[in-house]
């Protein structure tokens, strides 16, 4: 099931990226972490982390730059 | 017909809205009335109500009767009234021996061919004629009825060729040509006030008929949308609600607004005792101007319909059939189910759906349910799957998630983008309005892949149809975009005055990269290039250009996207901030706006403040006195990926068939299945149900009190018209639930529910229950700095500060035709029906609509060796289900079209798990599919059906 749950995440963080490569850089990169902090439940975003911590395999170049920037979910 | 509950009064001919005044002398009076008032307008301004017939104030002055007659010193003759406009000075007389000696003979002669059987007649003590006879004191008729319309039968006893039987193949009212006296009034509204032009006047002379379509049509097979502005406009039996006719005259009213779509016409519910007799469109209402569609006037039967469900409901397992239980069985078993998922999964793991159909109120005890008992943030609403992208588009580019105009103010537009919506069907008393102003010359552009009403029909003509490929709206947007920056037509003073011109200068050099042209995106769109620098044109030199937009733009992976080019668009133009221009979603439901604006979303608490923000949370904490979670919750699709995982496991719906109007219906089910408590509160056992534990009967729209708030940001009443049926509204139903969860809630009624979103909502501080009886209906914001609401947005700045242009770059959604799924999907509405139908299907609509068909056109069908009428196979990427098709060259080659107000057809078992980027709403607007002969219901549909059946059963209650 988590093999799906981060194949669908990896896609939205992914659709939200390519808006935001439109942008001016910095702009693109805090709108994008912005985004994500600001929508997504601590339980999505414990999934990108998980995506995120085993190297990110494809995501695109701008999420991996947004990861520092994004919250990761106090553990529940 | 007349008004005889609450004497909203006929002023006999429209307002004028001329700005000089003329002052007159009628019967010895002085008035002062706008110029090209008439003169019976102005004496009904005195409280002098002239004779009249085929005068209404809803309607142009018309002239035919000859009754409103009146003597002006020093002209000559008796000129009619309703005809003839005030002029300074003049000395008007409304009654003296010669009148009213002609207004007797002409009454006689009304009446020598009207039948005089008043007493047995369904107008009876609602007839005009009746009370015109009474007013012009006709005491005999000196002519013998010989050559009439009305007798069956002739003084031989032959048929008399003039007679006509009545009409009655509509299912809500009849015409009976027998009662008729050709004042054309129906005609005349048909035409004006709704603008279907079904109704004409055949013949001429004593041949004159009013008469629906061809000679070989009856009302029901002619153009007529049932609207009913006819049998308002009637002054007689002639066209009369069935109701009436079986129930008599109503006798009190109550003025409420409509549950269907984001209009929000206000109605007259008119009752005998706690009957509903009929409902009437409300004059004073300020969205709908005394103007309905079939479904708000008609389609209210639903409400008693016997599928309704009276008692609460629980089982153990979906497997079970239901048994009926009491109110407190009900709350204590949900109570305990609940208490249980919270104490083992922790209190993230159950969350509510509010519903855009219930009340504000309503929706905002449900998110406080969750927020404030559960303590979590997982609340959502059906703006989810529909209007989500415009509360982000419109949130980033103007800085409120709502339209920018009053309905009003389209009367003042000179030029209209219509774009993925078509009001003709999903907002009707809208598109009656917008089609007024087009016949009057505004102009109209339509972005839409289907040739819908709007693009042509009578007397109206679209200046431009851009018929673009299903999931190109960001393309052409931008290419609008393109035109309008690269040939200069923007206005450099607005943009200048109201956003930040560097912005806009790299917003400008995005869209006018070659890319971005009309001419490199015609490949994607199938749009000629030509044909868009045309409307481009026409929208930013053409004078007040307003845009209207549906779910048509939201419901694409780009929802959003094109959200904010729409914005882009209003802000380059300087189309924002005064009559007749702005921005204005056309909202699916006649509550979305309100369930936004309570704090459905999991992000935002009331008045669309982020969760994020302390002191947001602080004003909630102190009022409801429990810590608010600070980090979003879970959206639908979200809720049904974590049930699916494992981690989300119990959910309060109220209002909402998440199964039937969610995509991805096999992904819907498994996620409902998957949960341990689902509670469904609700009218009928919907589709949701079938995977629920708890069914808690829900009321309608009739039986509670609150408020709606419509697409124009405006709160309406809802009144309590009789008592709910099963016993509660649907507020104090949440407010048990709470109760049994510990909440401790003591509201007695909706208004202290409002007092407290008043008291945490900056843009309703000024709403208040009485407030709303004294103005009728306000608009937010409404507070201290606009006391009586505010109809226009944004007129002096933007209520973000500075308007912002963002850049719209085109993506082209994932979702693509090829071999096995060459055709686009798209999906929508019917005027008869309404969403996932499970109130129109319950009424007599069905006769318009009686199943989904799937329109194809006819070069697609004939490759396929399709005919019109087929059953077909339909099957995407997710599923498949078959259902009967349309041959028609509305669609073009390569794109078909449903709609998606049956259950058995399923349209949702083809629509796929892709979504817009930001909100996650669901793309049904473009799915790939192909379609193919077939024998019947694919075997998806008829498990499905299985399993409804065997969930819906009920076990008598025990004793």
């Amino acid at each position: 099931m988590s093999h799906d749950a981060h194949t669908k995440l990896v896609y939205m963080a992914n659709q939200i990226a390519k808006f935001m490569e439109s942008k001016p850089h910095d702009e693109g990169l805090t709108g994008l972490s912005s985004h994500i902090n600001d929508f997504w439940e601590p339980r999505m975003r414990k999934h990108l982390f998980e995506v995120l911590d085993a190297g990110g395999q494809g995501l695109r170049p701008l999420v991996l730059e947004a990861a520092d920037m994004i919250r990761r979910p106090m553990a529940a | 017909m007349k008004d005889f509950i609450i004497p909203d009064r006929d002023y006999g001919t429209p307002a004028s809205r001329a700005k000089t005044m003329v002052t007159l002398t009628i019967d010895g009076f002085d008035v002062t009335v706008p110029e090209g008032t008439s003169i019976m307008r102005a004496a009904a301004e005195l409280g002098i109500q002239v004779p009249k017939l085929c005068a209404t104030d809803s309607v142009d002055a018309f002239g035919s009767c000859r009754l409103c007659l009146v003597e002006i010193e020093g002209r000559n003759g008796t000129p009619a009234s309703c005809t003839t406009p005030v002029a300074a000075g003049i000395k008007v007389q409304t009654q003296n021996a010669k009148l009213e000696k002609l207004r007797k003979g002409v009454m006689e002669l009304y009446i020598s061919d009207h039948p005089l059987d008043c007493l047995t007649c369904s107008a009876n003590g609602d007839c005009e004629l009746q009370d015109m006879a009474g007013a012009v004191g006709l005491r005999d008729v000196r002519y013998e009825a010989i050559d009439t319309h009305f007798k069956a039968k002739d003084n031989s006893g032959k048929a008399n060729p003039q007679w006509n039987p009545k009409d009655d193949s509509n299912p809500y009212f009849t015409y009976d040509p027998a009662k008729c006296i050709v004042c054309s009034r129906c005609v005349r509204a048909c035409e004006e006030v709704q603008g279907t032009f079904a109704l004409t006047i055949s013949g001429r002379g004593f041949d004159s008929r009013v008469s629906a379509g061809l000679k070989s049509d009856t009302f029901l097979t002619s153009d007529c949308v049932s609207c009913g502005a006819c049998v308002a406009a009637c002054p007689t039996a002639t066209l009369q609600e069935k109701s009436v006719i079986e129930l008599g005259t109503p006798q009190r009213s109550v003025i409420t607004t409509c549950a269907y779509c984001g209009v929000g016409c206000q109605f007259k519910a008119e009752l005998r005792g706690d009957e509903l007799v009929r409902m009437t469109p409300y004059k004073h209402g300020k969205a709908n101007r005394g103007h309905s569609c079939v479904k708000g006037r008609f389609a209210y039967g639903y409400a008693s319909h016997k599928d309704r469900i009276l008692s609460p409901m629980i089982r153990d397992s979906i497997a079970d059939p239901w048994k009926e239980v009491s109110w407190a069985e009900a709350m204590e078993f949900a109570s305990n189910r609940m208490k249980g998922l919270i104490e083992t999964h922790g209190r993230h793991s159950v969350g509510v759906i509010t519903s855009s159909r219930c009340t504000n109120e309503e929706a905002y005890l449900v998110q406080k349910l969750t927020r404030a008992v559960f303590q979590n943030n997982n609340t959502d609403t059906c703006a989810r799957v529909c209007h989500s992208p415009t509360g982000y588009g419109l949130g980033q580019t103007l800085g409120t998630s709502a339209g920018t105009q009053d309905f009003d103010s389209v009367e003042h537009t000179d030029v209209v983008i219509v774009i993925g919506a078509n009001p003709a069907s999903g907002h009707p008393v809208f598109a009656s309005r917008l089609k007024k102003r087009l016949r009057q010359g505004a102009k109209l552009i339509v972005i839409d892949p289907r040739r819908t009403e709007m693009v042509e029909s009578a007397h109206i003509k679209a200046a431009h149809h851009l018929a673009l490929t299903p999931g190109t709206n960001v393309a052409i947007v931008t290419a609008l975009a393109h035109v309008i920056v690269t040939e200069g037509l923007f206005n450099e003073g607005f943009i200048r005055n109201r956003c930040d011109w560097d912005e806009f200068q790299d917003y400008a050099e995005f869209v006018s990269q070659p890319k971005n042209s009309p001419e490199s995106v015609q490949l994607l769109t199938g749009v000629k290039a030509e044909e868009v620098r045309a409307a481009a044109r026409l929208f930013a030199r053409g004078g007040n250009g307003s845009i209207y937009y549906g779910l048509g733009v939201t419901e694409h992976s780009q929802g959003s996207t094109t959200v904010i080019g729409i914005a882009n668009l209003a802000m380059m133009t300087g189309n924002i901030g005064r009559p007749g221009v702005g921005v204005n979603p056309l909202r699916g439901q006649n509550n979305v706006q309100g369930s936004c604006d309570m704090g459905s979303f999991p992000h935002e608490l009331p008045g669309y403040r982020h969760v994020k923000g302390e002191a947001v949370r602080d004003i909630f904490e102190k009022i409801w006195g429990v810590k608010i979670d600070d980090e979003p919750g879970l959206r639908i699709p979200n809720m049904l990926d974590a049930a699916v995982e494992g981690t989300f496991k119990g959910l309060y719906c109220q209002g909402e068939d998440i199964l039937q109007s969610d995509p991805d219906t096999k992904h819907v089910a498994a996620g409902l299945a998957a949960m341990e408590c689902v509670i469904v509160h609700d009218l009928f056992l919907n589709e949701t149900a079938n995977y629920a534990h708890v069914f808690l009967p829900g009321s309608t729209f009739l039986e509670k009190d609150g408020t709606f708030t419509n697409a124009e940001r405006r709160i309406n009443r809802v009144r309590k018209v009789m008592s709910p049926r099963q016993g509660y509204a649907d507020w104090e139903v949440t407010m048990m639930f709470a109760n049994a969860m510990g909440a401790g809630w003591t509201y007695t009624h909706p208004s202290q529910i409002m007092d407290e979103i008043a008291l945490t909502t900056p843009s309703f501080a000024g709403v208040s229950y009485e407030k709303l009886e004294t103005l009728g209906s306000v608009q937010w914001p409404c507070n201290e700095k606009a006391p009586e609401g505010t109809p226009l947005m944004h007129v002096d700045g933007f209520v973000r500060g500075k308007g912002k242009f963002i850049n719209t770059e085109y993506i082209a959604t994932d979702e693509r035709t090829g071999p096995r799924f060459p055709l686009l999907l798209t999906t929508g509405r019917i005027l008869s029906q309404y969403n996932v139908g499970a109130q129109t299907r319950r009424t007599a609509n069905v006769v318009w609509h009686a199943e989904d068909v799937l329109e194809i056109h006819p070069s697609d069908a004939e490759v396929r060796g399709i005919k019109d009428g087929d059953w077909v196979k339909l099957a995407s990427r997710s599923g498949e289900t078959t259902l009967h098709a349309q041959i028609t060259d509305r669609v073009l080659p390569g794109v078909v079209y449903t709609t998606f107000h049956h259950p058995d057809t399923q349209a949702n078992v083809i629509t796929t798990d892709y979504s817009d980027w930001a909100t996650n709403c669901p793309e049904y607007k473009v799915t790939a599919v192909q379609v193919g002969s077939s024998n019947g219901p694919t075997e998806w549909q008829q498990d499905y059906n299985a399993q409804a059946t065997l969930s819906r059963r009920i076990l008598p209650a025990a004793e």
